[in-house]
């Protein structure tokens, strides 16, 4: 099973990112190998519409799981229309909330913010 | 005692200001009132205001609509073209299935047109709607855009284009703060601006940027120093006065006033002294154009 | 962990960055952003001085059109729904008009047409080894400020500021998007309400936005004898939402005179100088020790 995890760096050991939709990289660790990669999130650079960008990047990365701090509305309706587990990440190193979430010890997330709608163009 | 017959004026007047809480909507609520008959349309489609101090009305509301996709499940290969063209980020693909986000939708009508399928149509939404009422005779026509679209032009657009108002009169367009794009669209017809600044440096500052603006756009302007106070520096008055621009009117700052206004009350119409300084500023408009 | 506070007020005008600036200095913060992109106003109390950096800031890309190669089909004036494209002698592009939506690009039979990256702005840093980091940014007419811009200048600010306690941060005007940008991750808004109609209102809205993302709001009001019977109403409705009320400020002339000379109140001994300092200590224990008294 894939888990996904927004990160603030692409290294090992990097720690989670406070954002969902404009972490600069997503961590994908598959559980039955126990190998980890990093791809680069290009909804961070969207200036409108990056939760649905970023979104559509976790769905297209194969993840089952994604844990995070935060979630806004609009990646909300995807990733849980896509099936995907929305849990909640402390902040920290990606691997321990990871090692947390296989423990069983990472409850759902709860809180789902408002999206950023739009004012002024 | 009255200067030029204003109804015997047809114009349009763009009232703005660089920052917000200048004055601008106390300013255009006040000259509409004196310059019956007229027009006033409120452009700051996101948090209207001037239908509060004219509680016009005889309202007629018009819904303004736009285009957004759907896309046919029946002809969608699932290929992704459209979601990869859009650059709003409106269109998701997931388990087979095409999302459209429609506040993120511009309305460009793209993934329509490139869709290898046709598998994409476009429906009209409603994202505002335009309140035209009276308030004697004053044709008050507010834009208001729902909460959480994107955009508020089209809504401008609509608004300038409804044509309610009498043959003759000044129409006054309060404008939205700052220069974006929605201010650009609120100015194209203008035959005049009037800028509205507070005598603080941070009214000068954006001032500066507003006469950038309407300098681009090549239209005659004069400024409102509003807020004003006896003896003291006013950088906005020294700045236009260094570059040789119009001052039209000062309006002294006055507690009065404030209150009368943070109640959404016409000072004009509640007593003689504002009623003159309000039609001193239309007389030297009137002449300036 | 460097605390962050957010100043915002919903509409324009009702003292944001005068109170901004005075808890700068009171709080003798090394770290403060402008995020008010659209009218940068802090660095004319605060002082753009110290070492400048500029990074271009990049809005949506336009479409433009290689003349070369055009034939004047007219197909992307006809197609184009915003009124971008005319065709004349030559066919030129309105880039204030363009949306950016790339339809000419893909329907152009000749490829004449090519959307490019357009700055809209610059981000501007600077660094003063006395009065710390300042980070805000510039936009160039015809563009608004957007969640990302928000999002970069405060990036811009917790990048340069290593060490600092606290950040200051002048937040956008209006409700919307740029709005819900600044809120993300700080320790506090304070909200400066202005009582009019539309000040009382504005103030709810930001204050249903800020407990949507969980974020922690109090209440201040600046001139507030202007109009005490608005001033009690919000008091009023704070009380009902259970936000803490740090006090108000009065309409004080001398304000004028003291931000005119790129002075903040925090050191003024005027009525709305004694009024902020005693704000101050409210905004102090709530960011500290998360009560008022």
């Amino acid at each position: 099973m894939k888990i996904i995890v927004p990160v603030s760096d692409n290294t090992d050991d990097s720690n989670v990112d406070p954002s969902l939709s404009r972490a600069p990289y997503y961590m994908v660790y598959d559980s039955e190998t126990g190998a980890s990669e990093s791809i680069s999130n290009s909804a961070k650079d969207s200036p409108s519409g990056a939760g649905v960008k970023a979104a559509q990047t976790i769905v297209d990365a194969g993840a089952e799981v994604l844990l995070t701090v935060r979630c806004g509305d609009r990646a909300y309706n995807v990733l849980n229309g896509a099936g995907i587990k929305i849990m909640s990440a402390s902040p920290g190193k990606a691997k321990d909330n990871i090692d947390a979430y296989l423990k069983g010890n990472l409850s759902e997330l709860d809180t789902i913010h408002e999206g950023h709608h739009h004012g002024a163009n | 005692m009255k200067g030029i017959t204003t109804g015997q004026i047809k114009m349009n007047i763009a009232v703005l200001s660089g920052k917000g809480g200048t004055g601008k909507t106390m300013v255009s609520v006040n000259l509409a009132r004196i310059a019956v008959p007229s027009v006033y349309v409120d452009c700051d489609v996101e948090e209207p205001n001037g239908h509060l101090y004219f509680k016009p009305e005889d309202v007629v509301c018009e819904e303004v609509s736009v285009l957004v996709p759907k896309s046919d499940p029946d002809k969608c290969n699932g290929c992704r073209e459209c979601v990869r063209f859009c650059r709003f980020n409106a269109l998701v693909f997931s388990l087979d299935r095409l999302t459209v986000f429609n506040d993120m939708c511009h309305s460009c009508g793209g993934c329509s047109v490139i869709c290898p399928q046709e598998a994409i149509t476009e429906y009209p939404r409603t994202i505002g709607h335009l309140e035209l009422g009276r308030s004697g005779d004053v044709y008050v026509r507010t834009g208001i855009m729902n909460i959480g679209e994107v955009a508020g032009s089209p809504i401008i657009s609509r608004l300038l284009d409804v044509n309610t108002s009498p043959k003759k009169g000044i129409t006054f367009i309060d404008c939205p703060p700052g220069s974006s794009c929605m201010v650009m669209e609120s100015i194209k017809d203008a035959d005049f601006c009037l800028l509205v600044t507070e005598p603080t440096i941070f009214g000068t500052h954006n001032l500066k940027m507003v006469v950038e603006l309407v300098t681009e756009f090549d239209k005659p302007f004069g400024v409102i120093l509003n807020k004003t106070v006896e003896g003291e520096a006013d950088p906005s008055e020294e700045y236009c006065l260094e570059n040789h621009i119009p001052i039209i009117g000062r309006i002294p700052f006055d507690r009065e006033l404030s209150n009368l206004s943070s109640e959404a009350k016409i000072a004009s119409e509640e007593s003689v002294r504002f009623e003159n300084l309000f039609q001193s500023i239309l007389d030297n408009i009137s002449e300036m154009v | 962990m460097m605390k962050q506070l957010l100043i915002l007020s919903g509409k324009g005008g009702t003292g944001k960055t005068t109170v901004a600036g005075a808890m700068t200095h009171l709080f003798r913060a090394m770290a403060c952003a402008d995020c008010d992109v659209d009218a940068p106003n802090l660095h004319l109390i605060f002082g753009n001085t110290g070492k400048e950096q500029r990074k271009d800031y990049y809005g949506l890309p336009k479409a433009h059109i290689d003349e070369a190669i055009c034939t004047m089909c007219g197909l992307c004036s006809e197609m184009c729904r915003f009124d971008a494209i005319k065709v004349g002698y030559t066919t030129r592009v309105d880039s204030h008009a363009c949306e950016g939506c790339g339809l000419c690009e893909a329907i152009c039979p000749q490829d004449a047409i090519e959307m490019r990256p357009v700055v809209a702005g610059d981000l501007r840093l600077y660094t003063d080894l006395e009065k710390g980091v300042f980070s805000t940014a510039q936009l160039r007419i015809g563009n608004g400020t957007s969640g990302l811009l928000v999002t970069e200048v405060k990036k811009q600010m917790i990048g340069a500021a290593e060490g600092a306690e606290l950040a200051i941060i002048d937040g956008p005007p209006g409700i919307g998007c740029p709005v819900i940008a600044s809120i993300s991750g700080v320790d506090m808004v304070l909200i400066v309400a202005e009582p009019s109609i539309s000040g009382l209102s504005d103030m709810e809205r930001i204050l249903d936005t800020a407990r949507g993302l969980k974020a922690f709001s109090a209440v201040c009001v600046n001139k507030a004898d202007l109009n005490p019977r608005l001033t009690d109403n919000i008091v009023t409705r704070c009380r009902e939402r259970e936000v803490p009320y740090l006090g108000e400020i009065p309409y004080d002339p001398e304000v004028v005179r003291v931000v005119n000379r790129g002075l903040t109140l925090a050191y003024s001994e005027c009525p709305a100088g004694v009024a902020v300092r005693e704000i101050f200590e409210r905004v102090a224990e709530l960011l500290y020790e998360g009560v008022v008294e």
